[in-house]
C-alpha cells in the first residue's frame, strides 16, 4: 500500500485486517527484528518538501521525501541536518524513517540527535487518527512531547507523514586535526582532550585501521584555522586536514565506508571511556569496528551468528551501554535481543504505551522486542 | 481573585487527614512531614502568586527510598501527589490542591559524581541549576541550561519543565542536555531511564518524561552533560527605529551563517524598565534593541561582532555598542537579566507569558499585542529570545483592584491565541500548568489531547500525580 497522502493513509490504517510492514523507502528492513506481516504500508509516496524558511531554520517535509532530496535543498541554502544522519543505508532513505530510526552522525556528539531537532510530528496511530505533536518553532514545551516519544519508534506506535525539522546553517570552513593513537584507548585520550578543549569539536572519531584520531572543527574559515592549530599544538606527530579531505574523511566515517559488506553489522553506545573495551571484548568473535563520538560509540562488524552476537550484547552491557543490531541475516535477527530488553517494570510500560497507539498491533509488530 | 476553576478536593481524603499525616510519619523521619499551618504556608504557591491554595501536608524526603514509600503509600491511600521544587515555576506547576501531598524535593541535593574525562554529571534533583555550573566551573566546565531563576531552580524542576535560557540557542534547552534519569512511578517503581551513554535503544523515555511537569513520575536522579566553557564570551547592543525593523535584522544575522550564543529582543516599555531599573545605559530613543553575544577567543570574538556590526548597520541602527571588556559585556546584560526586577518596580504585580511565534511574524504579532494592551487597558513590556521565537510579554497589572487581574488573564490568553494562530505554540519554556491548561484546547484537537491523556494513563492510571496541570479540565 502506497498512500499518496495523510488522509488515504488514515483509511488504509483503519481498513487494514492484520499487521502492516511500516515503511519509507524500506532501506533499514534489515534491521532490528524481521516484521511478519502480510501487507506493506510505505510512505514512499508522500514526498515533498511542505515548508522550508532558512531564516527561521525550519524545515517540513512529508515522511516519503528523501534525505538526499532534502539534504541538497537546504545545501543550496547553505544549511544541513545537524545530526547528520548517515547514508549508510542507501539512496532510498526516507526523512521518515530517518526520524523514526534516530540515528545520527559523527555531529551528535556536539550538535546533538536527530530527536535534538525534529520540531513536530505529524502521524496516524493505530486506530486511524490523524495527529499533529510539536510543531514549527524552535521552542516548545507544550504538553507531553509525543514527538520525541514517536522519534526512533521504528514506526510501532504510529506511522508519521510529516515532520518539522530544526536545521542549521552549514559551517563556512571544515578541517580536522589528526593525531597518530597507537590503540584504542590512546585515542580516547585525544579525543576526550578535544572534547574537553573550550574549541567545539564537532566530531571526534578512531579508525584503527588507520592508528588516527581525528578531531573535527567546523566554522568560520578563521576559527578553523585557530582552533586547529591551538588543539594539534604540542601534540607529537599531530596533522591538520584541509576543508576538502575533511570532508571526505567524515563522509566517510558518518556513512561507515570502513565497514566490509557482507558481514552482520551492530552500533553499540556507551559512554565515552568505555569504547575501548567494547573494542577489545569482542574481538575474540571476529567482531570489529571503529569509534565515533569521542569514543561513545562503536560501529562493529562480524560474522552473522548468535555467538558474535552474544559477544557483542555483553560487551555493551560491560560499557553500561546499549546496542543495535543495524544488519543482519533474518535467521539471526528473529533469533536475537536486537536491541536490550528493558527491565520489567519498564517493559511492562511499554506493552501498555504501544496498546494505546496502536490497540490492535498492527504496526512494525515485535520490530523492536520479541514480546 | 482566582479565575480559573480548581479541581474539587476529595471529601474523603480531607476529613482523613489526621490519619494520612500519621500514616506518613509512620513511614518517614518526623523532620520530614510538615503538617503545622505556619509551616504549610510556604508551600501554598509558586512564582504564579495568584493562585494559591495550602496542601493537605508537605513531605521532604531524603533519599529515594522514601520518594518509594510515599508514592506507594499516596497511591494505596488515594491521596493526590504534587512534585515540587524550588517553587519558581510561572505557570503554577507546583500549585498544591487541598487534598494532596507536596512531595519537596529540596533535601535531596547532592551532587553524586562529576565525570571530565565522559563530560557527564549525575545530581540529586534538588541541586540548583547553578549548583551543577559552580560544582564543575573550577575546572572550566559548565552545565548550558540557564533560567534566569538559575540561583534558586533546581535540576528536578527544569527537567519537569524542559527549561531554557538565554544561551539555549546555540546550546539547547534541558532536554539537549540530558543523558538520564531515574523516575519512581506512582506506583512506586523505580525506571532507570537512559544512562551515561547517548540515545536510547527503546523508547526515548528520557525526552518522554522532560518537560511532562510532574504527570509522570517524581525524579530522583539526573545525569546532566556538562561542557567545557568556551575561552571568553561578550555581548553588544543595537537599537532600532521599529520592532519590525529589529526583527528583519534578527532574520538577517541568521541567514548570514551566524548563530549567536544569545540573542535577546526588547521593545520599548520593556528598554525604559530595564534602564530605570539597571542604568545599564540603554539607547532610550531606540523602539526596540537587540543584545547579542557571541563566543570565542578574542580574535574570534573581534571577527564575529565585526560581522555582526556590519549586518546590523544595514538597518540603520540608533544605536550600537560593542562591548570591549568583560565589564562592559557585563553592563550590557544587566538590564535584561533584571528585567523581572525592573518590571516589578513600575508595576505593582505581573503575569510573565511565554508564548513562541515563528521569528518572521514577530512585527505584526507586536502590534497586535500592543492593540490588545490598548483594548484591555494594561500596560505590557515584551522580552524575546529573538532568535527562537520565544516571546515574554509581561503583562502588568494591580492585584489589589480585582478586576485587573481577571482582565491580565484575558490579555494572557488572546495573546498566546495569536502565538498558535501565527503557527506558533503556548509556552516555549515555562510550562503548561494551570496557567494554560484551558488554553490546550486552542493548540490541540479532542484526539491528540486524548493520545497525552491516554500516555498519562500508562504511567499514572489514577491521575494522583499532579492533578488538574496541563490537561484541561
Ligand atoms: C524570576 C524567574 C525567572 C525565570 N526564568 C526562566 C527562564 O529564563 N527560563 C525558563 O525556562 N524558566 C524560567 N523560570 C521558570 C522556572 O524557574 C522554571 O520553570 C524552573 O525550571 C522551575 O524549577 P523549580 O525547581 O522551581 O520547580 P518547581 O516550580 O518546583 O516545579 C516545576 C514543575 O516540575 C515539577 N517537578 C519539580 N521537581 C520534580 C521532580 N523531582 N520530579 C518530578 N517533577 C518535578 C513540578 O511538579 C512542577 O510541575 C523563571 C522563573 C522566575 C520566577
Amino acid at each position: 500500500m502506497t498512500p499518496r497522502d495523510e488522509e488515504e493513509l488514515a483509511a488504509m490504517v483503519r481498513a487494514a485486517a492484520g499487521p502492516l510492514r511500516v515503511q519509507g523507502g524500506g532501506t533499514k528492513a534489515d534491521m532490528l527484528r524481521p516484521v511478519r506481516a502480510a501487507a506493506v504500508l510505505s510512505t514512499a509516496a508522500m514526498s515533498g518538501i511542505t515548508l522550508y524558511s532558512p531564516s527561521e531554520l525550519v524545515l517540513r517535509a512529508r515522511a516519503g521525501t528523501r534525505l538526499a532530496e532534502i539534504e541538497s535543498v537546504l545545501a543550496a541554502h547553505g544549511q544541513q541536518i545537524i545530526a547528520e544522519p548517515p547514508r549508510f543505508f542507501g539512496p532510498a532513505q526516507t526523512i521518515g524513517g530517518v526520524v523514526a530510526s534516530n540515528i545520527s552522525g559523527p555531529r551528535r556528539i556536539g550538535g546533538g540527535a536527530m530527536r535534538d531537532h525534529v520540531l513536530g510530528v505529524r502521524a496516524v496511530n493505530g486506530s486511524g487518527e490523524i495527529l499533529n505533536f510539536g510543531g514549527r518553532v524552535l521552542k516548545n514545551v507544550t504538553g507531553l512531547d509525543l514527538a520525541k516519544l514517536l522519534t526512533g519508534s521504528f514506526g510501532t506506535l504510529a506511522v508519521m507523514t510529516e515532520v518539522t525539522l530544526k536545521v542549521l546553517p552549514a559551517a563556512e570552513a571544515v578541517g580536522t586535526v589528526v593525531v597518530p593513537a597507537a590503540d584504542a584507548r590512546a585515542a580516547v585520550e585525544v579525543m576526550a582532550a578535544g572534547l574537553g578543549s573550550p574549541f567545539s569539536v564537532s566530531g571526534a572519531a578512531y579508525l584503527p585501521r588507520d592508528a588516527r584520531a581525528y578531531l573535527r572543527i567546523e566554522d568560520f574559515a578563521e576559527s578553523v584555522a585557530y582552533r586547529c592549530a591551538k588543539l594539534a599544538g604540542g601534540v607529537a606527530g599531530a596533522e591538520i586536514l584541509g576543508g576538502e579531505e575533511s570532508k571526505a574523511l567524515w563522509a566517510g566515517i558518518r556513512d561507515c565506508a570502513a565497514l566490509p559488506p557482507g558481514e552482520a553489522v551492530w552500533r553499540v553506545s556507551v559512554r565515552p571511556s568505555a569504547g575501548p573495551g567494547v573494542l577489545r571484548d569482542v574481538a575474540f568473535a571476529g567482531v570489529s569496528g571503529f569509534m565515533d563520538w569521542g569514543g561513545g560509540l562503536l560501529w562493529l562488524s562480524g560474522p552473522a551468528t548468535r555467538a558474535a552476537h552474544e559477544a557483542v550484547c555483553a560487551a555493551a552491557r560491560g560499557g553500561a551501554g546499549v546496542w543495535w543490531l543495524m544488519r543482519g541475516p533474518e535467521a539471526l535477527r528473529a533469533a536475537v535481543e536486537v536491541i536490550p530488553p528493558e527491565a520489567p517494570a519498564l517493559a511492562a510500560l511499554r506493552r501498555r504505551m504501544t496498546a494505546k497507539f496502536d490497540p490492535r498491533g498492527i504496526f512494525n509488530p515485535l520490530k523492536m522486542w520479541a514480546a | 481573585m482566582r479565575a480559573m476553576k480548581q479541581l474539587d478536593p476529595k471529601p474523603e481524603i480531607l476529613a482523613r487527614r489526621g490519619e494520612i499525616i500519621a500514616g506518613l510519619l509512620r513511614i518517614l523521619p518526623k523532620r520530614a512531614v510538615i503538617a503545622e499551618a505556619v509551616s504549610l504556608k510556604p508551600y501554598e504557591t509558586d512564582a504564579l502568586t495568584a493562585y494559591r491554595q495550602v496542601p493537605l501536608a508537605v513531605v521532604l524526603p531524603e533519599d529515594e527510598g522514601q520518594v518509594v514509600d510515599i508514592l506507594k503509600f499516596c497511591a494505596a491511600e488515594g491521596v493526590r501527589v504534587i512534585p515540587r521544587g524550588a517553587g519558581t515555576s510561572l505557570s503554577g506547576g507546583a500549585l498544591p490542591l487541598a487534598d494532596s501531598v507536596v512531595v519537596g524535593l529540596m533535601r535531596m541535593n547532592r551532587i553524586l559524581e562529576v565525570n571530565y574525562p565522559d563530560r557527564y554529571a549525575v545530581v540529586q534533583p534538588g541541586v540548583t541549576n547553578i549548583g551543577i555550573t559552580r560544582a564543575v566551573a573550577d575546572a572550566g566546565y559548565f552545565y548550558a541550561p540557564d533560567p534566569s531563576s538559575q540561583l534558586a531552580c533546581m535540576v528536578g524542576g527544569n527537567v519537569g519543565m524542559n527549561s531554557g535560557g538565554a544561551h539555549c540557542l546555540k546550546y539547547g534547552v534541558t532536554a539537549n542536555n540530558l543523558l538520564g534519569l531515574r523516575l519512581v512511578t506512582m506506583a512506586g517503581e523505580v525506571l532507570e531511564l537512559g544512562g551515561t551513554h547517548c540515545d536510547a535503544a527503546g523508547y526515548d523515555w528520557l525526552g518522554l518524561v522532560t518537560g511532562s511537569e510532574g504527570q509522570l513520575g517524581i525524579l530522583t536522579e539526573v545525569t546532566v552533560r556538562i561542557l567545557r566553557a568556551p575561552e571568553g564570551a561578550r555581548a553588544m547592543l543595537a537599537g532600532f527605529a521599529s520592532n519590525e525593523v529589529a526583527g528583519e535584522c534578527v532574520a538577517a544575522i541568521i541567514a548570514s551563517g551566524i548563530i549567536p550564543v544569545a540573542l535577546e529582543f526588547m521593545d520599548r516599555p520593556a528598554i525604559h524598565a530595564c534602564e530605570a531599573f539597571a542604568h545599564a545605559g540603554y539607547p532610550l530613543e531606540a523602539q526596540a534593541l537587540l543584545i547579542i553575544e557571541v563566543e570565542g577567543s578574542e580574535d574570534e570574538q573581534d571577527a564575529t561582532l565585526r560581522r555582526l556590526r556590519e549586518i546590523c548597520e544595514r538597518f540603520a541602527p540608533v544605536s550600537m555598542r560593542v562591548a570591549r571588556t568583560d565589564e562592559e559585556s557585563a553592563a550590557i546584560w544587566k538590564g535584561r537579566k533584571g528585567a523581572f526586577g525592573a518590571v516589578g518596580r513600575i508595576s505593582p504585580d505581573y503575569l510573565c507569558m511565554d508564548g513562541v511565534i515563528p521569528t518572521s511574524r514577530l512585527g505584526e504579532v507586536l502590534r497586535r499585542i500592543e492593540e490588545m494592551s490598548e483594548d484591555y487597558g494594561l500596560k505590557v513590556a515584551n522580552i524575546f529570545h529573538a532568535g527562537d521565537g520565544n516571546l515574554h510579554p509581561l503583562i502588568m497589572y494591580d492585584a489589589n483592584e480585582p478586576s485587573s487581574f481577571a482582565r491580565a488573564e484575558r490579555f494572557g490568553a488572546e495573546i498566546l491565541t495569536l502565538c498558535v494562530e501565527a503557527g506558533g505554540c503556548l509556552t516555549g519554556e515555562h510550562g503548561v500548568g494551570v496557567e494554560k491548561r484551558e488554553l490546550m484546547r486552542v493548540q490541540f484537537s479532542p484526539g491528540e489531547l486524548e493520545q497525552m491523556r491516554a500516555v498519562k494513563d500508562v504511567f499514572d492510571p489514577h491521575w494522583l500525580l499532579n492533578p488538574a496541570k496541563v490537561f484541561p479540565l
